[in-house]
């Protein structure tokens, strides 16, 4: 685990998104799905992101200005500075022969990145309103469906090795659909490192801290 | 003079961030309870005004598995380890103290005498203490919770029963309301208040108990600078616990005791004014 302060090199709109670019310095991009914590200037505690893209000497993150810490984030201007740390918890398994990505709104964020490490494989998006898709244009090979349409309604039959970010009721919706799916999972988080027992999510009988024994999960396992 | 620097109990899993253990002067445990518990159910955590509110409910694996698996892997750390002990009643705190008292891999016991988001044993603290006192000859620090009119009173209470030292404070209980449904956002309502907002408050109790009883005191709540560490020990704390800012930054030890060396040299030969300087058993 790795703490530096980190530049902003920019920030520019993804559709209702942020996509905010950081000086990598001394930090690792890490596998796809690990994620980071970000400061958010002017709130106590840092909010948790997957790497969205990695080109060289930067980090990429994309943000939904929701609440009070993202929003403090998607303000950031190029040149300031916020206190990062990263990369945390565990990616996705990359030793998949058919890759198939499957997101949801914000949920793409680790996409982008997770695409260019598995050689560009076909992606099935689901976003509310073509404004919120405009974000596809990040991830190669995308299909992209929008509300009231869902993307388990497109799933194909056999859809392969299913990778997948998004919403609750979408990653359960593919637990049921395609058992051994991984899924990228997400909680409220204050410390990211195993300190705080915050971002538990129920897993046979226990409560696992997502933070350190995900983000990435496999379906069935619940 | 060095104010040494702990964590405060359930702000750090020392196995799981052991660089960040290691820059600390003692670790201590999550409060370990007698049986496995799988704490309260999410959601936990919540940013507030000026702080957050958790409702873990003791997550842990129980004294055995605690002794079994985490107490080799805790000892070979290099940093002094210090258990938080709590339960449901004399008993379960006297069989976790009688566990841990003939072992030398454990520096100290804490005892966790008010954590606001499980039931509380029906004994008084001061009853607490003692049964602890009975089962163990390891040195005692009493975590106290600050939701009492007249701490002092409880801390001349628990010396009194046997406690070597105090751990000031614990959380505050307290809501967040989520802004659109105005439902609370914890899953199990209220949770325990720390960070800045806590501060002022645990100021207070360990000035007052430091005026009541002659013990050391590890002072805690809301310390995010190493001023807000000096602030303690001004008003009598002989180590400064840190707690939600470790979760907002893992470099924050080395930051604060770096930060606290020119405030405290900046008071001169004559030192801090309430500190006197008891030393722990670290």
């Amino acid at each position: 685990m790795r703490t530096e302060r980190l530049t902003v090199v920019s920030n520019e709109p993804i559709g209702p998104y942020r996509l905010i670019r950081l000086r990598r310095s001394g930090l690792e991009a890490g596998t796809p799905g690990q994620f980071f914590m970000l400061e958010a200037p002017g709130r106590l505690l840092p909010r948790p992101f997957s790497l969205c893209l990695a080109p060289a000497g930067e980090l990429g993150f994309l943000v939904d200005p929701i609440g009070a810490g993202t929003r403090a984030i998607a303000a950031l201007a190029p040149g300031d500075s916020i206190r990062v740390t990263g990369p945390l918890g565990n990616g996705f398994d990359l030793s998949v022969a058919r890759p198939l990505l499957v997101g949801g709104g914000i949920g793409i964020a680790p996409f982008p990145y997770l695409s260019e490490r598995l050689g560009r494989p076909p992606a099935l998006l689901g976003f509310r309103t073509a404004h919120h898709a405009e974000a596809a244009a990040l991830v190669p090979n995308a299909e992209v469906v929008l509300d009231p349409t869902l993307v388990t309604d497109a799933l194909p039959d056999d859809p392969g090795d299913v990778l997948a970010c998004g919403p609750e009721p979408m990653l359960d919706a593919l637990a049921l659909r395609v058992p051994g799916a991984q899924l990228a999972c997400e909680a409220p988080m204050a410390c990211g490192y195993g300190a705080c027992y915050g971002c538990v999510v129920p897993r046979n009988g226990s409560y696992l801290r997502l933070c350190i024994e995900g983000p990435v999960l496999l379906a069935g396992a619940a | 003079m060095t104010i040494p620097l702990l964590n405060a109990s359930g702000c750090l899993d020392p196995l799981a961030a052991p660089d960040v253990a290691r820059s600390l002067d003692v670790v201590v445990t999550k409060t370990i309870t007698p049986l496995p518990r799988a704490g309260n159910p999410p959601v936990r955590i919540a940013e507030s005004e000026h702080g957050m509110l958790n409702s873990i409910g003791l997550q842990g694996p129980g004294i055995d598995a605690f002794d079994r698996e985490s107490v080799p892997r805790l000892s070979e750390l290099g940093v002094p380890v210090w258990v938080s002990v709590g339960g449901f009643s004399a008993d379960d705190y006297a069989l976790c103290c009688a566990r841990l008292d003939g072992d030398d891999r454990i520096a100290a016991i804490e005892l966790n005498l008010s954590c606001p988001n499980v039931e509380e044993a029906p004994e008084t603290a001061a009853e607490l203490v003692a049964a602890a006192r009975g089962a163990t000859s390891k040195t005692l620090y009493a975590k106290l919770s600050p939701a009492q009119w007249d701490i002092a009173e409880s801390a001349r209470a628990v010396v009194a029963a046997g406690a070597d030292g105090l751990s000031l404070v614990n959380t505050l209980r307290g809501l967040a309301l989520d802004p659109v449904t105005l439902r609370p956002r914890l899953a199990r309502g209220a949770g325990g208040y720390s960070g800045p907002g806590l501060r002022p408050v645990a100021l207070a109790c360990v000035h007052a108990c430091a005026e009541a009883v002659d013990v050391p005191i590890v002072g805690m709540g809301g310390v995010f600078s190493g001023r807000d560490a000096v602030e303690l020990a001004a008003v009598g704390a002989s180590a400064v616990a840190l707690g939600t800012v470790l979760f907002a930054d893992p470099l924050a030890p080395a930051r604060i005791r770096a930060e606290m060396e020119p405030e405290v040299a900046a008071l001169g030969s004559e030192g801090l004014p309430g500190n006197r300087a008891r030393l722990l058993s670290i």
